[in-house]
């Protein structure tokens, strides 16, 4: 356990030595903040002041907790894994006596924290003070939403893991990279929430895991759903995450049987 | 990144950019599923994107004062043009990992200006998806708004993408030149590129005033579709975007190129090697 905290603790440690990393980061997701609160006002406006539960108020939150959220999930190509699966030094890794895919775990989320500090923080503050957002309508959303955000970053992990393990098959993985990214960023709300869809749309959607990445942990820590039903979707969200690592693992354990490095 | 392969002294100019391109062409149509997963990934980044409008559109009637068609014709118009900047100008995202991996010594004594040679250093086919996921929207589009064709619209519809392009070429040789400056802080040029591409899919009335200001008189995303759009459609524009902005496309481009050119110029100068 240590260990993993360690680990975790490293993650954090590594994002925070490129401070101008950070401030640009932060002016980009701002400036894109302030465009997707464009285009939801617009639409608002049209539709005579609310549309699918949105005022311009929650528009406004789901649009900057969003741009939080983005940096935490890194949503955006990881394939760090898959890197030292074609170089062959996951076979070091796999003879490490940790666990791999817990030992990327805890670098990711420390990764995630401190982007959740920095990168997420910001933009949220600067939307408030500019644009203002909606403080959620009962106390529970915080922790609830809390749980609700470890799950979306868990299980944008756990999925990026899975399409990185494609490498064990696959010398060239950046297709399916890229291909998993066209798939995640509209289903998991990036571009405009999904209770906007038309219903074909949503019906997809909601039959994924991506909405929990995103849209689920937004919606419960801006108090969209409350109560039972937050309840209820942080334990979709649960479920997903259990699903996911045991088919990852599944994976993980046949990929390794069949391995073999070449050179020493 | 493969390396460029040394062009004998006493061939043109012109036919080492071919010799390049084409081997550039060649390489990458080697790996057949590799290629079309990459061309459907970049079908699928045209379509994601326009994803916002459609949803919206389901939901309301108009947005920004223009219908479906309407705004669907704006998004194309401006997803072709960065497309076709990102096919020809795309390469210069890796400025700062040339920078940082000490490669850029190494173009900077090649016989060829350091721009010719990132911009044939990777040609992407795949970028070609994107370019006609454009175009198979702006022809959709173009079939249900029943336009009268005058001279006037046909110039800019033939127009429009090439400034287009222009526009968005010169931000990616702008953000190539400051990311000399910037080194780690290479995302805040996502800020006015990316951004810029963003902004410019979307109907300009829609964007708050200041975005609106800054998308337009400083980074001119809005001349790339949304003006001269509402020329084509007929339509005024909303409050600091009159219509007859859209004319001046053109020298929204060459304003962009003085900006990009500047620098990249200063880029270059400032530029010092790390001994590689």
């Amino acid at each position: 356990m240590r260990t993993y905290f360690q680990l975790g603790a490293a993650g954090f440690r590594r994002y925070s030595t490129y401070r101008l990393a950070i401030v640009a980061g932060v002016f980009t997701q701002s400036v894109f903040g302030f465009i997707r609160v464009s285009v939801l006002f617009a639409a608002i406006t049209v539709a005579g002041g609310e549309l699918a539960g949105y005022d311009q108020r929650q528009a406004s939150t789901y649009v900057w907790l969003g741009q939080a959220l983005l940096a935490p999930l890194a949503l955006f190509g990881w394939s760090e894994l898959a890197d030292r699966i074609k170089n062959g030094d996951i076979a070091v890794d796999l003879a490490r006596p940790v666990d791999v895919q817990l030992a990327w775990w805890a670098a990711d989320f420390g990764r995630a924290l401190f982007q959740l500090l920095t990168r997420g923080l910001a933009p949220l503050v600067i939307g408030a003070i500019t644009v203002g957002i909606a403080l959620p309508g009962s106390w529970t959303a915080y922790p609830l939403g809390a749980i609700s955000v470890v799950l979306g970053v868990s299980l944008s992990f756990v999925l990026r893991f899975g399409v990185n393990l494609v490498a064990f098959w696959m010398i060239d993985i950046r297709g399916f990279i890229g291909l998993y990214f066209v798939v995640v960023a509209p289903f998991s709300g990036l571009y405009i929430p999904v209770h906007l869809f038309p219903d074909w749309l949503k019906t997809i959607a909601y039959a994924t895991p991506f909405p929990s990445l995103l849209q689920f942990p937004i919606d419960v820590l801006s108090g969209r759903v409350l109560g039972s039903d937050a309840l209820l979707v942080v334990a979709m969200q649960a479920g997903w995450l259990v699903l996911l690592v045991v088919l990852t693992r599944w994976l993980m354990a046949r990929a390794a049987r069949k391995l073999v490095v070449q050179g020493g | 990144m493969v390396e460029v392969k040394p062009v004998s002294v006493g061939i043109s100019r012109r036919r080492a950019v071919g010799v390049l391109l084409g081997s550039r062409v060649r390489s990458q149509t080697a790996y057949r599923t590799s290629f079309w997963l990459t061309v459907l990934t970049s079908v699928g980044i045209g379509l994601i994107e326009f994803i916002e409008i459609y949803v919206i559109l389901t939901n309301v009637p108009v947005f920004g004062g223009l219908s479906f068609a309407q705004a669907a014709l704006v998004f194309a118009l401006a997803n072709t043009s960065f497309a076709l900047a990102d096919l020809v100008f795309g390469q210069l995202d890796t400025v700062p990992s040339l920078l940082r991996m000490g490669r850029l010594e190494v173009m900077l004594v090649r016989p060829l200006p350091l721009l010719v040679q990132l911009v044939t250093s990777d040609f992407q086919l795949r970028r070609l998806g994107r370019a006609a996921v454009g175009l198979v929207i702006m022809v959709i589009a173009l079939t249900q708004l029943d336009l009268v064709l005058t001279p006037a619209t046909l110039y800019l519809l033939i127009i429009t993408p090439l400034v287009g392009a222009a526009i968005y070429g010169a931000l990616f040789v702008l953000a190539g030149g400051l990311q000399f400056f910037l080194i780690d802080g290479r995302e805040f040029t996502s800020a006015f590129l990316y951004g810029g591409s963003y902004a410019g899919q979307l109907p300009g009335s829609v964007l708050l005033p200041p975005v609106r200001i800054l998308f337009t008189f400083v980074i001119p995303a809005t001349a790339t579709a949304y003006l001269p759009g509402l020329l084509i459609l007929g339509l005024p524009g909303p409050a600091f975007l009159p219509a007859w902005l859209g004319w001046f496309a053109p020298l929204f481009a060459v304003w962009a190129w003085g900006l990009a050119l500047l620098a990249w110029r200063a880029g270059i100068r400032r530029f010092t090697g790390a001994g590689g």
